[in-house]
């Protein structure tokens, strides 16, 4: 398909600008734009139809089954996206004085309240624009905490098991902390043991997914808890399995200082082809002195936002955060009320039932009842057959089904993490299980099937190491396409992809 | 009202299937301490004619129907309705991250091509495909200047926005970085300061149309930052590039910005994008994704994800950056409006503030308005004594129904009486004469 720039023709145009009968100044010469940009030159309906035909080369949630593991890709209601464009909240300025927000403010407020009520802690911020952010937002919150202890220097370690999403270690760096890994056990917990060794008074504290990236729940949690909590460390929640356990078992009843919420998983922002996201942060009230600014309060009957905080850290992100994510998680959670523990319970019970019926087919690393999502391995297909967990993925593509993320968590060798959500009919579930089935024998019986799958998409298996060699980044007009030299790669280098969900 | 779709007897066939008897058993593994007992203390559920009233009501309780000119960041422009009917394409709105490229064709080539949108606009070679906001992107930046200079100072102006430079101070603890800010003089930044500054510094962080509406001699800052061997980083405008030079024709070495005056509405401050462009020497240290070309295995174009050995899920610990999660949706809105607008349309959009904004400088001073910045080149913001308090002016104005604009005096010492106004393409000669006479003092003589 040609890019919208191949399409453009010299002395088109999409859109008109109000032209008023005012002379236009002039800019200094010295400032001024000499070359302009080559942006497209289409008609607007010409626009229109380039998207839309891009958007027949892409699969979503309306297009079907995503069950991309610790992605949480749940239904994202319609009528949210018609509420987050109501005039009162599009339209809004955010440095407007705080009687012009009341709604908006209000809005926010309950946001927080019900997010404390969700992880059992006392205190919310909404700003970090996602996960990440709120990992890094919470460190920081470590450190102010620790400073203002006088033991930040002393406290340098952050602990994170090896099935931990590649963002913790990131965010650790991030935050100017050192990484102690701690190894999983048999069961697939935290090894204790390991842990105990590794946990003193230089310890800032730890960051966990739980339940963790294998779909399972910690069950040595208490003992965890004691061990850093006895240390004067604390204990950072990476809330990214949260839709496994509202109303179930919250954070901060776990022993949890900190926790994030990813608004675009648990409570359904849609994922917008990579984002926008949300990611709030509840703490424990030693730690709320800290929270960025500003902060949402209740005033009276009004709301407000207060800057007034002496001890905390800045901010993370412009304004109180990303307001258009947090009008269509209220909604969300208004939609389901006290029901979010019914969610959380289907989204175990899905993942289960695919479960039972897969874990003859596939390699199961921890055999247990799992939680919202559980990892498969394609170890057995790969030794006998020579099929990867990449093969089965892009076999699945054939079938109409969005891939589960693979080669994640990085413990489980040729991983399938598989995460179905609460949002999905039985019939669907079942379609899903009779693919993966199928695909089992196809991998026994004719594997090139599999390595030459997928066989209908719009394109066949991508070159990824040629584009990361000879990185092509932008379209080069003229200059387009570029001359390149071929890459010597065997063929399995060429298809390698780590990837992880998150 | 909730999204389920399991019955009673689905539930029952699937209990069976996993071999346990009810929904309790399969948490199991909980220990007892620390299940919650209770119902969650949440508002009952509403239906969708319900949630419908209830969030009307809500918004109805903010008040947009004031003539805006306000921005410091955040502008009032026109999002053209074709925006919206690409944004709600189910395809792309309820896509995640692009890792299986054979199924995301459409997110990925759409990135590309914003990539192409932001090198063209900025003069870089290299974007990625997108940061949070405006303010985020110049923490990812000084994170950049880090690593590839090997030094520790960052230095920003004064008249670079607040939130900007609040943003870069929480960052910089944890990224073992000092900032040092240099103050503005008379509005506008002096090369010479920054020059004196640069010395030792890994980057400068200067602002381009800068917060006051100023324009800066960017080329001498930018100059002067080289001389020093620190990266020229020039936070610009968008919408202000069809009419400013590109910050890659001034010698910068990277561009930063906030996205929303192209594509996106206010929203009270988000989502929104932030865009981060390099030269190309930087590629393979910025944070976040990029978007690259190849072929599939049958020699056909396609585009893939690239360069992730930069990323978290492959680095962790050394990566460049912990983000993940971005802005994609929001940069595509703002790819689709520049699409639309097309060069002519971009020259034509800033022109237009521009000749708005003059008029608006000409009304306020006959109203009796001083600049706070004489004889100052601006694009579409400026800032004025209002001959009182500002907060007292803007609420004579909002009387009126007139937003006026951002009081300086939140963020610079005696600017008190001072305001910001900020004029896009959507405002107009009546809604100016309106704000003037708001404004207006009584004539000395």
């Amino acid at each position: 398909m040609k890019l919208i720039y191949e399409k453009s023709q010299a002395g088109r145009r999409g859109i008109g600008v109000p032209k008023p009968d005012l002379p236009v100044p002039e800019v200094p010469q010295e400032l001024a734009r000499k070359s302009p940009p080559r942006l497209p030159e289409l008609a607007e309906p010409e626009v229109l139809r380039h998207f839309t035909k891009l958007s027949t080369r892409n699969f979503g949630i309306d297009t079907g089954f995503y069950p991309l593991g610790s992605c949480t890709m749940k239904y994202n209601p319609r009528v949210n996206e018609r509420i987050v464009g109501l005039p009162g909240f599009a339209n809004l300025h955010p440095l407007v004085e705080d009687d012009a927000a009341q709604g908006a403010l209000e809005l926010e407020w309950h946001l927080q309240e019900i997010l404390r009520e969700v992880t059992g802690l006392d205190a919310v911020s909404l700003q970090p624009a996602a996960g990440s952010q709120g990992e890094l937002t919470g460190l920081m919150l470590f450190r102010a905490y620790f400073k203002d202890k006088g033991e930040d220097a002393q406290r340098r370690k952050i602990v994170i098991p090896d099935t931990a999403h590649g963002t913790n270690p990131a965010s650790v760096t991030m935050a100017g902390y050192e990484l102690t890994p701690v190894k999983t056990d048999a069961r697939g917990n935290i090894d204790v043991e390991d842990l105990r060794d590794k946990v003193d008074e230089h310890t800032a504290g730890l960051m966990l997914t739980n339940p963790s990236t294998l779909g399972l729940f910690d069950e040595n949690i208490e003992e965890i808890r004691d061990i850093f909590h006895g240390v004067g460390a604390l204990m950072y929640y990476d809330g990214a399995n949260l839709n496994a356990v509202c109303g179930i078992s919250r954070p901060g009843d776990m022993g949890f200082d900190v926790v994030h919420i990813n608004l675009h998983k648990t409570f359904s922002q849609p994922h917008g082809g990579g984002g926008p996201g949300g990611g709030p942060i509840a703490v424990r009230e030693s730690l709320e002195p800290f929270l960025p600014v500003p902060v949402v309060v209740k005033d009276g009957a009004g709301f407000r936002l207060e800057y007034d905080r002496p001890k905390t850290i800045g901010k993370v992100r412009a304004f109180s955060g990303p307001f258009g994510v947090f009008v269509r998680s209220y909604a969300f959670i208004r939609s389901y009320g006290p029901g979010l523990k019914e969610m959380s319970e289907v989204a175990v019970l899905n993942a289960n039932y695919i479960l039972a019926r897969l874990k003859e087919a596939y390699d199961l690393p921890f055999d247990r009842l799992c939680m919202h999502e559980f990892v498969l391995s394609a170890r057995s297909l790969k030794k006998e057959h020579g099929v990867s967990a990449l093969d089965v993925a892009k076999r699945l593509m054939d079938y109409g089904f969005h891939p589960p993320t693979i080669y994640f968590p990085l413990i489980v060798p040729e991983a399938l993490m598989i995460e179905p959500t609460e949002s999905e009919a039985k019939e669907t579930l079942d379609e899903f299980v009779d693919a993966m089935l199928a695909i089992a024998r196809e991998g026994a019986e004719s594997p090139e099937l599999l390595h030459d799958a997928p066989h209908d998409r719009p394109v066949r298996r991508l070159d990824e190491v040629r584009a990361a060699k000879n990185p092509i980044v932008r379209f080069r007009f003229e200059q387009h396409p570029v001359e390149q030299l071929p890459v010597e790669q065997s063929a399995g280098a060429r298809q390698l992809e780590a990837q992880k969900g998150a | 009202m909730s999204y389920l779709s399991l019955t009673h007897a689905d539930r029952e066939e699937m209990l069976a299937a996993i071999g346990v008897s009810s929904i309790d058993e399969l948490f199991r593994d909980i220990p007892k301490g620390v299940r919650y007992g209770r119902e969650l203390d949440i508002a009952p559920a509403l239906t969708e004619p319900e949630l419908q009233r209830h969030m009307e009501e809500l918004a109805g309780k903010n008040i947009v129907d004031e003539v805006c000119f306000l921005g410091a960041g955040i502008y009032d422009h026109y999002v053209p309705a074709v925006v919206d009917a690409v944004l709600q394409r189910g395809e792309l709105l309820t896509a995640y991250t692009p890792y299986q490229p054979e199924m995301s064709q459409g997110v990925l080539q759409a990135i590309f091509e914003y990539q192409t949108a932001i090198c063209e606009l900025t003069g870089m070679d290299v974007s990625n495909a997108s940061g949070y906001d405006g303010t985020t992107v110049a923490a990812d930046a000084c994170f950049v200047a880090k690593h590839a200079t090997g030094r520790t100072k960052i230095v920003v102006t004064e008249a670079t926005n607040p939130q900007v430079r609040q943003v870069i101070k929480t960052y910089a603890p944890g990224f073992g970085l000092e900032v040092v800010e240099v103050p503005h003089e008379g509005g506008v930044t002096d090369p010479d300061r920054v020059r004196e500054a640069a010395v030792d510094a890994a980057a400068v962080i200067f602002q381009q149309p800068n917060f006051f509406g100023n324009l800066e001699n960017a080329p001498e800052l930018a100059a002067a930052a080289n001389e020093a061997g620190a990266m020229p980083i020039a936070h610009v405008d968008p919408v202000s590039l069809g009419v400013l030079e590109a910050p890659g024709e001034y010698g910068c070495a990277m561009a930063i910005g906030e996205g929303q005056s192209a594509g996106n509405s206010m929203s009270y401050g988000g989502p929104h994008y932030g865009f981060l462009a390099a030269r190309n020497d930087y590629i393979r240290r910025l944070p976040g994704r990029i978007v690259g070309e190849t072929v599939d295995a049958a020699g056909e174009r396609g585009y893939v994800l690239t360069l992730q050995t930069r990323e978290q899920h492959i680095r962790r610990e050394k990566a460049t950056s912990n983000i993940t999660t971005n802005q994609t949706l929001l940069a595509l809105a703002g790819l689709v409006h520049l699409s639309l607008l097309g060069p002519q349309g971009l020259k034509e959009l800033g022109e237009t503030c521009m000749a708005l904004r003059s008029y608006a400088q000409t009304e306020l001073a006959k109203a009796g308005l001083e600049a706070v910045f004489p004889d100052k080149a601006t694009f579409k913001e400026f800032a004025v004594r209002t001959g009182r308090p500002a907060r007292d002016a803007l609420a004579a104005a909002r009387a009126k129904g007139i937003y006026a604009g951002y009081p300086l005096g939140r963020d610079y010492a005696g600017l008190d009486d001072a305001l910001l106004i900020a004029v896009t393409e959507k405002r107009t000669t009546e809604e100016i004469d309106r704000l003037a006479e708001a404004l207006a003092l009584e004539r000395q003589p």
